[in-house]
């Protein structure tokens, strides 16, 4: 505590002290009798603030990996005549030797390296290290609360996430490899081992992983639920929250939804790998043999995969939108523009996400007037899209704009969220995606709106976030060079991506050789692997900045670094067990009091003045 | 780190009910979803039609039942009759036994009359979506036997966390057995 009474007793404090609200924690003797070592303070920990960091730091490893793995592949696309040997040490038996000595990547280890690709990206890193991350830093920080509902629950959460990824690395090891029918895993090929090498154990492992994912999902969503719904602190209403508390809330809403639904899934899939049902499985004539399997339907599967699939790409979006509107309004010295607005889009694509993931199956057979309905429900979830770009646009326009790290990943979001958003409206009609369905124009539409952009939200939240994380800054202009490269970078990985895509190349395709038609897109293809290239190695600036950082960044010597009016800002600047010394914090306005009376920020705990009304109550 | 005691006293609905019910919406989204998979598989037609076994039947009473015996412990518990918080919890374990072996039972029979798990999917379906529902129903059993132990090793005396904790997983175990009631009117009618 010594360290903390150090530090001048900021006009804030004050505030906390007087008119906070006294919730008796430290009565209990929480705070200070309580003793820690090592192992529960870093590894079995229960603060909301560790378990944040957690996930952080495992989601950062996921996507070297994941995006490892994808330079692998691009290199076999771009190049695929030049010999891959300098791999072997590295992928062992699954770069082939030829008799002239070129190395060649075995193309079952291609569709490995898709599929690992896919499910890490989505699941590991854009959902659990993201939203992971951030709602269990923000949550309680944000809404006033010493910590998680539970405690408990929340470390099984991170933990129940370590043993997913246990069991997903692991079977990249297996001598069949892992898992290699693409991250959706589609019956039959998914079903039957012997339709595959990844399908026999790594398909396992897969399904054991995602299991486990689940679990931490639904463990971590049920908390973040009730920590919103029961644990804010005194005046802090609904339609006080932070746009990031709203969109992390319904997030959690719609994993908690969706989630069983793809469990439900498995099981049914699971079942028919192990115990000879057929639920997915109909009249297969496999290896020289006709299957007993009869009455199952693949299209199931599908219905129960993007029931949760379709939800699962706003999972990974909303959380991105939330930090994204809090950095703006911070970083332009502006109140976010159309806060109700914002709140009402979220929810409304929250509610529109559940009934459209059909729009993912207009190729698989199912009615065409079924589609319709789809087709039309796809194009209004772009209403709320365009109102809250919209309304980022309108925060951004006439700001007092600070350029920064964190600023410059957010307005990239914006950038990139159009993009890619414009394109979802062409694959949204049924007739369209006739042409365009597993082509790589589908590629470039959700790398851009999904991929890249919630990876911009999320280096937003880490620029604007780490010093509360760490008590230090990142390099500012190592994050600036980050930026303009990977912004570049993933414009020309991707904008290319389209063309190809509408000339019809399919994707998830090793190689081209057969196809006279596609050969004259191997120069493009070229371009993309060396752009791809070089996104990667500025990612790996973004690590070396992040770690040298933790120990070596610039020093945060007061409390509220970037002028911020939310109340993480609030609390010490050291990590203390139950957050705020002594009471916590009453709220009195809404989040986004900047430049309001001729002041440039005004603190959530700041009473309303006289005759002065709270922004956010019209 | 050890919990952070955070439960302030300005909540009517303490977390732990409000968590429990988020985790049972999740639970009913999964048989929500399993029983559209049953309609959507069903009215694709080449579907097995056959009589459910009588014991899936009866079975729905037992757990009704026991869900009267489980309210019960807890009222008692509420007004500090130990003696009866005792034996009705006790009863509301050994229903749930009973419950675990005639569904067993159920799928015995099922076997005998050829409708197997691997067969037609209308009968998987009836291996399966009561499978689940049972290994949600052992979780309870799971709780049941730590309430049990609870009751019978700690002082009888009321406090307030013993009571949030018998909220709790009496809660679950009311809402398992609707989901039941559900699961056997849809089997039956659909
Ligand atoms: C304006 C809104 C959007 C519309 C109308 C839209 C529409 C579509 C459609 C129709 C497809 C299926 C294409 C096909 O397979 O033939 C698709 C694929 C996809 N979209 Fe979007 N989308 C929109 C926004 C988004 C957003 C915001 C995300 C993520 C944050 C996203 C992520 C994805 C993903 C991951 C896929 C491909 C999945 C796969 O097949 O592997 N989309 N989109
Ligand atoms: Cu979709």
């Amino acid at each position: 505590m010594s360290a903390i009474a150090n530090h001048p007793e900021t006009h804030e404090d004050i505030l906390i002290r007087e008119q906070g609200f006294d919730d008796h924690f430290h009565d209990h003797h929480h705070g200070d009798k309580f003793q820690s070592n090592f192992i529960t303070k870093y590894i079995f920990s229960q603060d909301h603030k560790m378990i944040s960091k957690q996930f952080l730091i495992t989601g950062m490893l996921w996507a070297i990996i994941g995006a490892g793995m994808s330079i692998i592949f691009r290199l076999q696309l771009g190049f695929p005549e030049e010999s891959l040997l300098w791999l072997k040490p590295l992928l062992g038996k699954w770069i082939t030797v030829n008799s002239e000595g070129v190395g060649k990547l075995a193309p079952e280890f291609y569709y490995a390296l898709v599929t690992m690709h896919g499910t890490i990206i989505v699941f590991f890193v854009l959902t659990a290290g993201l939203s992971g991350t951030f709602s269990n830093l923000l949550i309680p920080l944000q809404i006033g609360a010493r910590d998680m509902a539970s405690g408990f629950l929340n470390m099984l959460s991170y933990w129940f996430f370590f043993l997913s990824s246990i069991v997903m690395f692991y079977s990249m090891f297996l001598s069949t490899g892992p898992f290699s029918g693409g991250w959706t895993a589609y019956p039959p090929l998914s079903a039957l081992p012997q339709a595959s090498d990844g399908s026999k154990t790594g398909m396992t492992l897969w399904l054991v992983s995602l299991t486990f994912f689940v679990v931490s999902v639904l463990l971590g969503g049920i908390n973040y639920i009730t920590t919103v719904l029961n644990l804010r602190t005194k005046g802090m209403t609904m339609w006080r929250m932070p746009l990031t508390i709203w969109a992390f809330f319904v997030t959690a809403i719609l994993g908690l939804l969706s989630f069983p639904v793809l469990v439900s899934g498995f099981f049914l899939l699971m079942f028919d790998r192990g115990m000879g049902t057929s639920f997915y499985l109909s009249e297969i004539y496999v290896n020289g043999k006709a299957l007993e399997n009869v009455g199952g339907s693949p299209i199931l599967y599908q219905h129960l995969f993007w029931f949760l699939g379709h939800p699962e790409v706003y999972i990974i979006i909303l959380p991105a939108m939330g930090l994204v509107s809090e950095v703006l309004s911070v970083h332009t010295r502006k109140p976010i523009f159309g806060y109700k607005a914002m709140v009402f889009s979220i929810l409304a694509i929250g509610f529109l996400s559940f009934i459209v993931w059909a729009h993912h199956m207009f190729m698989s057979g199912v009615n065409p007037f079924l589609s319709n309905f789809f087709v039309i429900f796809t194009l209004i979830i772009a209403v709320p899209s365009a109102v809250k770009v919209f309304n980022w646009i309108a925060t951004i326009y006439g700001g007092n704009l600070r350029l920064n790290s964190p600023s410059l990943f957010a307005i990239g979001f914006v950038s990139l969220f159009i993009s890619g958003g414009l394109t979802g409206i062409f694959l949204g009609n049924s007739a369209i995606d006739i042409q365009m369905h597993d082509t790589y124009f589908v590629v470039a539409h959700f790398h851009i709106v999904m991929g890249v952009a919630a990876f911009f939200g999320m280096f937003a939240g880490v620029y604007h976030w780490f010093p509360k994380l760490y008590g230090r800054f990142m390099n500012d202009t190592l994050g600036k060079i980050h930026f303009w490269g990977t912004l570049i970078g993933a414009y020309a990985i991707f904008w290319p991506m389209h063309y190809i895509g509408m000339a019809g190349v399919p994707r998830r395709y090793y190689s081209y050789d057969n196809f006279e038609t596609f050969n004259h897109f191997a120069k493009i293809n070229q371009f993309i692997t060396i752009a791809a290239c070089v996104v990667f190695l500025l990612q790996i600036l973004f690590v070396v900045n992040f770690f040298y950082s933790i120990w070596k960044g610039k020093v945060v010597t007061e409390r509220n670094p970037w002028e911020s009016s939310t109340l993480e800002w609030t609390t010490p600047i050291e990590h203390i067990h139950g957050n705020w010394p002594g009471n916590i914090p009453t709220v009195h306005r809404w989040p986004y009091d900047y430049a309001k009376d001729g002041k440039d920020y005004i603190c959530q705990v700041e009473p309303l003045g006289v005759g002065e009304e709270d922004s956010g109550s019209h | 780190m050890e919990a952070v005691n955070n439960i302030s006293n300005r909540n009517k609905v303490h977390p732990y009910v409000v968590a429990l019910w988020i985790g049972c919406a999740a639970i009913v989204m999964m048989f929500a979803s399993l029983t559209s998979a049953y309609i959507v598989r069903k009215g694709a037609g080449n579907w097995l039609e056959f009589k459910l076994p009588s014991y899936f039947i009866y079975n729905t009473l037992v757990i009704l039942f026991s869900s009267v015996t489980r309210q019960i412990s807890y009222n008692s518990f509420k007004k500090g009759n130990f003696k009866v918080y005792k034996l009705a919890l006790i009863s509301t374990l050994i229903l749930g036994i009973i419950f675990t072996t005639v569904q067993y039972l159920g799928w015995k029979n099922l076997d005998s009359i050829g409708v197997t798990l691997t067969g037609n999917p209308s009968g998987s379906f009836i291996y399966v979506i009561p499978g689940i529902h049972l290994a949600h129903l052992i979780g309870g059993i799971l709780g049941l036997i730590m309430a049990c132990f609870h009751a019978f090793s700690l002082p009888e005396k009321f406090s307030e966390i013993r009571k949030v904790r018998l909220e709790v997983t009496t809660t679950y175990w009311h809402f398992i057995g609707f989901l039941w009631v559900y699961l056997i009117l849809f089997f039956i009618y659909s």
